[in-house]
């Protein structure tokens, strides 16, 4: 008996419910390959008109930061309020600036 | 880690999810949030799968083209749930194959409802009315629990629940309207299910183990008392309405706490079901577990079909 057991890879699932807005994670699956993935996110997932484009992408290829990094990525942007348009002192005669 | 930091991490852990923080896969998170929520969706997800075999039984059967698309579409809706909620589990670090060899073996529970046997139409129109309606009950709250691939999944899970239940009340009204015998039916159906719906609530609060942590970790909002009383007070006006009789002489609507009163409910039925012995469990069981025997050549088959195109891609490439 061969041993080595292959399990249908997970899949990510991205929706864009409709033309003008982004794609959006809705979720996973698993399919043995990409078509498979499509067909299976759009049975699982746009059963109710919830998009009019799907993208699968193998789970494995997503490459996530780490929450324990998020102070040395995050943090430097809090103190940059000068990156803001409150930041700047304008008269009240300047207006729609 | 030494044991003050993991303390230490805990406490923090703990603050942000009583600032209403959600909890995302990768967080750091203490072992037994981890467990208990692999426990929790899991057995969720379990619920969802297996309950499409008491409905599957009548979609052949159902008596006209109308019913029988909204059952199918209300089963292939909770395969839907099942999927939403095992694909969430697994962003905990469980795989797909453990969650069914746990389903499979027995070592994981799911709702006890679903032990029960669907022997007449009316019973598609109870369980909607009933059992998604108790369902609802316990998920709503779910919406805004701390571990977020859970939350989203259930927000998902709710917007597709209402349809079931008012599919379902439908059925029961259809009947209730229609000869004395289908009134019957009807009747008969809300008798067998009336109380393994209030089951389906869980057990008492006095008996109840993890209510207190599962609270702070917002897994729980209120206990299963007050989720059975607030089923009742919505249903009992509902009976009304389809002209049914509630199976239970001690029901009355108490004037001073403006709830109604309920008779003892049979939990020792609800424990023998729980640990194996209802009328379907082994029925359920076998029904999953040759279902995923008898399909496994037809993954192995998917598998083999797509490494095999995959080699090809690779081969025309270079
Ligand atoms: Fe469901
Ligand atoms: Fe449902």
């Amino acid at each position: 008996m061969e041993n080595t057991k292959k399990n249908w890879p997970l899949w990510e699932i991205f929706v864009r419910s409709k033309n003008g807005l982004e794609h959006r994670h809705f979720g996973s699956l698993h399919a043995a390959d990409a078509e498979m993935a499509l067909e299976n996110a759009r049975d699982v997932y746009t059963r109710r008109n919830e998009g009019v484009s799907i993208w699968v992408v193998e789970s494995k290829h997503i490459t996530a930061s780490n929450p324990a990094d998020n102070g040395e990525l995050f943090e430097p942007a809090q103190d940059k309020v000068y990156r803001h348009p409150t930041f700047y002192d304008l008269p009240d005669e300047v207006k729609h600036m | 880690m030494s044991e003050k930091d993991v303390k230490n991490l805990e406490e923090i852990f703990e603050t942000r999810i009583a600032r209403d923080e959600k909890i995302e896969p990768k967080d750091w998170m203490p072992e037994k949030y981890r467990q208990t929520h692999i426990r929790q969706i899991s057995q969720h997800a379990h619920s969802e799968v297996v309950g499409m075999l008491p409905e599957g039984n009548w979609i052949t059967r159902a008596p006209s083209l109308r019913r029988k698309a909204a059952l199918l579409a209300k089963v292939q809706d909770e395969a839907g749930h099942g999927l939403y909620l095992y694909s969430a589990c697994e962003t905990l670090g469980v795989s797909r194959d453990e969650l069914y060899e746990q389903l499979h073996s027995g070592k994981a529970k799911y709702s006890s409802i679903f032990n029960y046997p669907t022997i007449t139409w009316a019973d598609m129109g109870a369980i909607g009315w009933l059992v998604d309606g108790a369902a609802i009950i316990n998920q709503v709250p779910l919406c805004n629990t701390s571990f977020g691939p859970y939350a989203r999944a259930m927000v998902r899970v709710c917007k597709e629940e209402s349809f079931h239940q008012r599919q379902g009340f439908e059925i029961m009204l259809t009947l209730c309207r229609g000869t004395e015998e289908q009134k019957a039916m009807a009747q008969d159906a809300l008798n067998r299910w009336w109380w393994p719906s209030l089951m389906m609530l869980g057990p008492t609060d006095a008996e109840s183990i993890h209510t207190e942590q599962s609270m702070k970790w917002k897994l729980k909002r209120k206990s299963n008392d007050e989720l059975r009383q607030q089923f009742i007070d919505q249903t009992v006006p509902q009976a009304d309405l389809l002209g049914l009789t509630i199976p239970d002489p001690d029901l009355k609507f108490n004037e001073e706490t403006g709830h109604y009163d309920f008779g003892e409910i049979d939990w020792d039925e609800f424990w023998q079901v729980v640990k194996g012995h209802g009328p379907c469990n082994k029925e359920r069981m076998n029904a999953r577990v040759n279902a995923w025997k008898n399909g496994e050549w037809v993954r192995d088959a998917a598998m083999a079909y797509a490494e095999k195109n995959e080699k090809r891609k690779v081969a025309k490439a270079s």
